[in-house]
């Protein structure tokens, strides 16, 4: 037998993925095919050359993924598959398994040719060189 | 509850932060609460976690008086500022269990691979199911 102490925390965690579960867009089929889904969580920033997306996937390796860019577009698609046993029986099961698919819009175009990706202890972080045309551009003042 | 999606929509409620204060004055780090399996075979127990972000020379895992506690070292950081997606927090991982199972603490082994923790925790001889011969006279 397993126990953990009390946690409402985790009590509320439980609740809130039920409830993404139940509410989430019209289930994983239309999911994966709008690319409209809530997993992975990003943290996207820039500097004037570069995008910089990153998301904690664990358990994947870059097979597992698919990355595309078009026009100002990142879509991540992916597939985990649970660990498997024979018989046995689970006493916890909070890891989320199956099919993602995420698109997210970024401010500007993206040179989709040099986009890169690494994935390193299961944080996958995308670098997404801006185009020529959307780089910021200082713009001397000359008087005459 | 058939073929479960991936919809863990928001990270940053799910992985539970609890700020860890300090007493010398050191800046606050989140600390998260990371998802486990875990699985009871005749054997042993086998705990799977998700733990992004760990290098192994970053993790301690310690087992005393049936507690397991596995903490996990995060050394990037993420202030939120600037960014166009602040979806999750960065810090690290910590969890403890109270193991009610007899263990063979010595033959406990442990794993990482592209983030997933993955813990052997073998039964002890007396922990295990054993098959009761019954004889006819």
């Amino acid at each position: 037998m397993l126990a953990t102490r009390w946690e409402p925390w985790t009590e509320l965690n439980r609740l809130s993925r039920e409830m993404d579960r139940l509410f989430s867009r019209g289930g994983n089929a239309i999911n994966s095919v709008t690319g409209v889904g809530t997993f992975p969580a990003l943290n996207v920033w820039g500097d004037n050359d570069n995008l910089y997306a990153e998301a904690e996937l664990p358990g994947f390796a870059l097979d597992d993924l698919e990355i595309y860019v078009i026009g100002n577009q990142l879509t991540i698609k992916g597939e985990r598959r649970p660990p498997e046993h024979d018989g046995g029986t689970w006493h916890r099961q909070e890891r989320g398994y199956g099919k993602f698919s995420r698109m997210i819009e970024l401010p500007g175009d993206i040179d989709a040719d040099r986009v890169s990706a690494e994935l390193n202890n299961g944080v996958l972080h995308v670098t997404l060189p801006k185009c020529e045309a959307v780089k910021p551009r200082r713009i001397e003042v000359t008087s005459n | 509850m058939s073929s479960t999606t991936m919809t863990t929509a928001n990270q940053d409620v799910n992985k539970q932060t609890e700020r860890s204060e300090m007493s010398n004055g050191q800046s606050h780090r989140p600390t998260f609460q990371p998802r486990f399996d875990i699985w009871e075979g005749d054997e042993e127990l086998v705990l799977y976690g998700d733990i992004p972000g760990v290098k192994s020379d970053d993790l301690e895992i310690n087992f005393e008086n049936r507690q397991l506690t596995i903490h996990g070292k995060v050394g990037r950081h993420h202030d939120g500022e600037g960014y166009l997606y602040s979806e999750y927090g960065v810090g690290d991982f910590q969890r403890t269990f109270t193991i009610g199972e007899a263990i063979n603490s010595e033959a406990i082994s442990a794993e990482l691979h592209d983030g997933v923790l993955t813990l052997h925790l073998p039964k002890s001889d007396a922990a295990k199911p054993r098959r009761i011969e019954v004889k006819t006279s």
